[in-house]
């Protein structure tokens, strides 16, 4: 089935942040322990998963050239697609302030866990690359787009679990000083990118 | 006003929605003829590449009017269709989506000199995403004369090098058919023995270090695209062989007439 | 005076956006392999960021405080559509190359970055150097990776050959990993290093 393929394609030879290098900021800021990363990582999973189709079907049936024809047949020839960004945009704002708004009602504990790490979401690259890829991409469905978005969200968190724990880890060994902590994790982390690339042959 | 307050709030926002709607749509529409001039001149301009023509995008225009004498719609069965602006009216990537009884292949040909020349748009799939471009095809409707790559996403230095000169270079002269006028394609191949490109009837040529899948989506987008115009290059060659089977018999009849 | 200057100049070594403010990244990384896609883009950035600086300074006493983001996203969104559309009318070669990262500018931490802690709170002049400021230290650090990218994994500047002939026959090869990401990590992680090596001040403790 093509859904398995594009699953795994999107965690590991697609991977947002190893391949494509989006959602940087958050992931150097927030990747100092295992726990609040693990927290940033869902959080990104929750809003791709569900911003990813609902763009799709904003995209299919207003933005694109001949999108509209559905309102009648004067308006096939509308090409919307410059709109794209600010409607991405306030999607996934609103999308983020509706999480925020959710959690703070249903999970006091949790909302108080993530702290600034919601709002920050609304400017991680990673879940407007996500809308903009998907635009390219051409899915054919909502279920494809809801299995990219979800793929892409996991593949995120794997990568920042996995400097968390590195970063843990070193902050025990002799790094020189000005290369400590930004300076060795912008290089341990294009070490862990020459890695993934060995994904980039696999042809699924 | 209280700018807490919901009503202000809404105020805003739709104030907002307003201005922002209103600038960005003025602007793409008074932007739009000169940005779809870029698209079209391009598209020119990279047609004109695949026969030797290399101009910049503002000459394109007219070279192209100049030297293009025919553009057609070619269909699966090998008829073809003269009514279709394919030029204007093709998306070859939404026309690959159709079913095969509703698909147009556009066709150029190019009359320069004495020499007449069979220009195919062709597009598959690269590593990131779409690749596409142009080959040009000589009167025997088998040598390549030219052709032209482009990409959406391939990687700097890899894959996005199939747009360089010397990767098109490999092309030139290269045979698409075999003997039997089978259709071989192109194989851009790790594997061949040809260093020099001396054997034009191999069918292949040298790969990119780094970019085998690039490469791979280069070989099975020229072959697949090249497919669809077999049937309507046949009855070419099929008119053309009868058309000098019919001299041949004029002039034995002028022969036997003398 | 000196307090306006010091706003073009802090950022670009001791509030450098990307190597300290860690800001910026993605499209640092990304649009570095030629050196001239690292130049369009710093410039469109500085007009995105100066343009939507102002607004946001203009507007800052109007903004209703529970949609911010949103419409500080809204203004940078707009900024960035106009220069998509306009590079793609009279810079058609370069708007190829920059494709999908022009709309990657509106998530660019900086830009947001700096209107919630500068353009809120601050007159409009001053709003204006600061955005400059911080694009032009966007900038220099761009350019930078894209400089030692460019010259050693494709032996070219602005894609003129600039390695002789003479080089690459005696078996010099282009580096080809250096036109991969990943380098461009490292190199920032190396530009990181000599910085902070030079400026002790910028040295994470513990």
């Amino acid at each position: 089935m093509d859904y398995a393929n594009l699953f795994i394609k999107s965690i590991f030879i697609e991977n947002m942040v190893f391949a494509y290098f989006l959602g940087m900021c958050s992931y150097l800021a927030v990747s100092k322990t295992v726990k609040t990363s693990l927290g940033m990582g869902f959080a990104v999973i929750f809003v791709l998963t569900i911003t990813v189709p609902l763009n799709f079907l904003i995209d299919k049936y207003l933005l694109q050239p001949g999108a509209l024809a559905w309102l009648g047949p004067e308006y096939s020839e509308l090409d919307l697609s410059f709109l794209s960004f600010i409607m991405f945009i306030a999607v996934i704002a609103s999308m983020v302030q509706l999480v925020e708004m959710i959690v703070e009602k249903f999970s006091p504990a949790l909302y108080g866990a993530l702290g600034i790490f919601l709002p920050l979401i609304a400017v991680n690259c990673a879940i407007l690359g996500g809308s903009l890829f998907m635009q390219i991409k051409d899915f054919s469905g909502i279920v494809e787009s809801g299995i990219y978005g979800f793929g892409s969200g996991i593949g995120w968190l794997l990568a920042i679990v996995a400097i968390a724990a590195i970063r843990e880890k070193i902050a025990y060994s002799n790094v020189p000083a000005p290369l400590k902590g930004l300076g060795i994790t912008f290089i341990i982390t294009g070490l862990m990118a020459i890695g993934f690339m060995s994904f980039m042959g696999i042809k699924l | 006003m209280n700018r807490d307050s919901n009503s202000y709030t809404f105020t805003f926002a739709a104030l907002m929605v307003l201005v922002v709607a209103s600038v960005l749509a003025f602007t793409a529409h008074s932007l739009k003829d000169l940005q779809d001039d870029n698209i079209r001149k391009e598209k020119m301009q990279n047609i004109l590449s695949t026969v030797g023509i290399n101009i910049d995008r503002e000459g394109a225009e007219n070279l192209f009017n100049k030297y293009i004498t025919e553009q057609s719609a070619v269909q699966s069965d090998g008829s073809i269709d003269n009514s279709v602006n394919v030029f204007k009216d093709v998306n070859l990537a939404l026309e690959l989506k159709k079913p095969a009884e509703d698909q147009d292949f556009p066709l150029y040909v190019a009359q320069i000199e004495n020499e007449k020349y069979y220009i195919i748009p062709i597009r598959g799939n690269g590593l990131w995403n779409a690749i596409f471009g142009y080959i040009s095809i000589k009167e025997d409707l088998n040598t390549i004369k030219g052709v032209v790559f482009d990409h959406v996403g391939e990687t700097a230095g890899l894959g996005a090098e199939i747009t360089q000169d010397w990767f098109k270079e490999r092309f030139i002269d290269e045979k698409l058919f075999d003997s039997e006028y089978n259709l071989m394609g192109i194989k851009v191949s790790k594997t061949n023995n040809d260093p020099s490109n001396l054997d034009k009837s191999d069918h292949e040529v040298d790969f990119i270090s780094g970019a085998t899948i690039t490469c791979d989506g280069v070989t099975d987008m020229i072959k697949e695209r090249i497919n669809h115009y077999v049937p309507y290059f046949k009855s070419i060659k099929e008119s053309s062989n009868s058309l000098a089977v019919s001299m041949q018999e004029i002039s034995k009849n002028e022969i036997k007439l003398n | 005076m000196s307090k306006n200057k010091v706003l073009l100049t802090d950022p670009l070594d001791d509030n450098n956006p990307i190597t300290v403010q860690v800001l910026g990244i993605c499209s640092a990384l990304a649009i570095t392999v030629q050196l001239k896609a690292a130049i369009v883009m710093s410039l469109s950035v500085v007009a995105v960021m100066a343009a939507s600086n102002v607004i946001v300074s203009i507007l800052r006493n109007l903004i209703p405080n529970r949609i911010r983001i949103i419409v500080q996203l809204v203004v940078v969104a707009s900024m960035v559509v106009l220069v998509d559309e306009v590079l793609r009318a009279y810079a058609y070669d370069v708007s190829k190359e920059l494709s999908i990262f022009i709309g990657l500018i509106i998530t660019n931490c900086i830009v947001m970055g700096r209107l919630e802690a500068f353009a809120l709170g601050n007159g409009v002049w001053r709003s204006f150097l600061d955005g400059v400021g911080n694009a032009f230290g966007y900038g220099a650090i761009l350019i930078l990776v894209a400089f030692f990218r460019e010259l050693f994994g494709s032996g070219n500047l602005l894609g003129i050959q600039v390695i002789p002939d003479a080089l690459y026959e005696m078996g010099y090869v282009n580096n080809g990993l250096m036109l991969l990401s990943p380098m461009a990590l490292i190199t920032v992680g190396l530009i990181i290093w000599v910085q902070r090596s030079r400026n002790r001040k910028l040295i994470e403790k513990g």
